[in-house]
């Protein structure tokens, strides 16, 4: 295995606690409580360690990052050790006022969720009444802050149709770019995936769409274009690589190499009130575990692209194969390629069911 | 909406919010700092971002002061400026001052 280098970025998952119940949050099935989340002098040693360690960029998200109290003091000590900070938020708990202050703390960037650009499909999907309304209240202010703006679209079968107008809402909210993803299933997407899944004649009118508008809108909007796999011939490069360039830190603490490791069930992942960062990335013995190529099965071990895709998703993997180490089933040269296809063939025809909501309490509310 | 900038000579140009220039002590780097970006500056465009984001000058201005810099004839050395400018302007890393 070639050298360890540097990490680039965290994801600091302050918090699990959100006000919104998205229906394809990304945050596991079983949240963390409060009462488990590490402290402010925790974080801030933390952050010590990301900066010694080389890692440029922090991202602070969740949940919903506003509801720490202690959010602007960890972004001035991050600010103080030169790290560049950014907010993801879905804009609910947030002013203008507050958002002054965190600018003043040295907050460079904030990234708005939207769910959709009809307002009554948005408070649908995110479980909340009148949350559209306050992402755009929200963002009018953000120039005013003196802050760079991105607006997330997550896109699924009920809003993909409107992929123009959404691109269109991103524009008078005054980002500077945005992010059409298409939902990642993981977390809560898993369970509602039948319910969200776009057929493939939505996917590449959207496609087409994203395209022209790219174009259209070069210098005006960034526009990045997050593809939904399960329809493709070659798996993304999930994380550029397991543990190569980013880390996730959740609430209690644990790291981990992306937002859904914790899903596959044989690894122990280490925790920051225990060691130090540094010595977590290099000696953790899951972040070594799919790190580089060595792990890797047939037909990933001889295929030209594996220092492009790294294999692509651990966790895809696991989730569509029973099994983290094969190659993930997105990929035509997979066993499993034209089961996914079909599956998601299958699933977007699915009727209307029940959404199941993010929620802490053991039985996911539905409706 | 605003509207895309055509880089010139006569452009004045400053970071767009959320863009930072910033010297990566791990990588001995000159970088970008840039939402969900870290664009790493090679020697030539470091000098190019530093003279023409200086603020207070034209890019007319900056061109002046690499082909000093590099005792290079400025008209070999405008237009591949004003393509690395007009690249980041289009990737919304800079602005009209």
């Amino acid at each position: 295995m070639s050298e360890l280098s540097a990490p680039f970025a965290i994801l600091a998952e302050l918090t699990h606690r959100c006000p919104l119940r998205c229906v394809y949050c990304s945050n596991p099935l079983e949240l963390v409580r409060r009462s488990n989340e590490l402290d402010t002098g925790t974080w801030r040693r933390v952050l010590d360690e990301a900066a010694e360690l080389g890692i440029l960029q922090v991202h602070f998200s969740g949940g919903e990052p506003t509801v720490r109290k202690d959010l602007e003091e960890l972004v001035a000590h991050a600010t103080g050790r030169g790290l560049y900070t950014n907010l993801i938020t879905s804009g609910i708990l947030s002013d203008g006022e507050q958002l002054i202050r965190l600018a003043d703390a040295g907050l460079a960037h904030v990234q708005i969720s939207i769910q959709d650009s009809d307002d009554e499909t948005g408070d649908w999907i995110a479980g909340y009444a009148g949350a559209q309304q306050k992402k755009r209240d929200l963002a009018v202010t953000v120039a005013d802050a003196n802050l760079a703006l991105t607006i997330n679209a997550v896109m699924h079968r009920h809003n993909i149709d409107r992929i123009e107008s959404v691109i269109d809402m991103a524009l008078e909210m005054g980002a500077q770019r945005v992010e059409i993803a298409n939902v990642q299933y993981y977390g809560w997407g898993i369970p509602n995936r039948p319910n969200l899944m776009p057929t493939l004649d939505q996917l590449e009118s959207m496609n087409a769409i994203v395209l022209r508008r790219q174009e259209e809108l070069k210098g005006v909007l960034v526009i990045d274009y997050v593809v939904p796999d399960y329809y493709a011939r070659r798996p993304k490069a999930c994380m550029n690589g397991w543990a190569r360039r980013f880390l996730n830190i959740t609430p209690s603490g644990y790291v981990l190499p992306c937002h859904a490791a914790e899903t596959i069930p044989d690894l122990v992942f280490d925790n920051v009130r225990d060691k130090g960062l540094a010595d977590i990335w290099a000696n953790s013995t899951a972040l070594n575990r799919f790190r580089g190529t060595d792990w890797m099965p047939e037909p990933c071990s001889s295929c030209e692209y594996r220092e492009r895709d790294w294999g692509g998703c651990r966790c895809q993997a696991l989730a569509l194969t029973g099994s983290a180490e094969n190659t993930d089933p997105v990929c035509e040269l997979s066993p499993f390629h034209d089961q996914v296809r079909a599956l998601a063939e299958s699933e977007s025809q699915t009727r209307e069911v029940a959404l199941t909501y993010r929620s802490f309490s053991k039985t996911p509310e539905t409706t | 909406m605003s509207e895309r900038l055509t880089v010139s000579e006569s452009s004045e140009l400053a970071f767009e919010r959320g863009v930072r220039l910033h010297f990566d002590e791990t990588r001995s780097a000159w970088t970008l700092m840039a939402p969900e970006k870290v664009v790493v500056l090679d020697e030539i465009a470091h000098e190019v971002v530093s003279e023409s984001l200086a603020g207070g000058v034209s890019v007319a201005q900056a061109i002046d002061a690499l082909a000093q810099k590099f005792q290079a004839p400025r008209d070999e050395i405008s237009g591949d400026v004003i393509e690395m400018l007009q690249g980041f302007a289009d990737k919304r890393l800079v602005r009209a001052r």
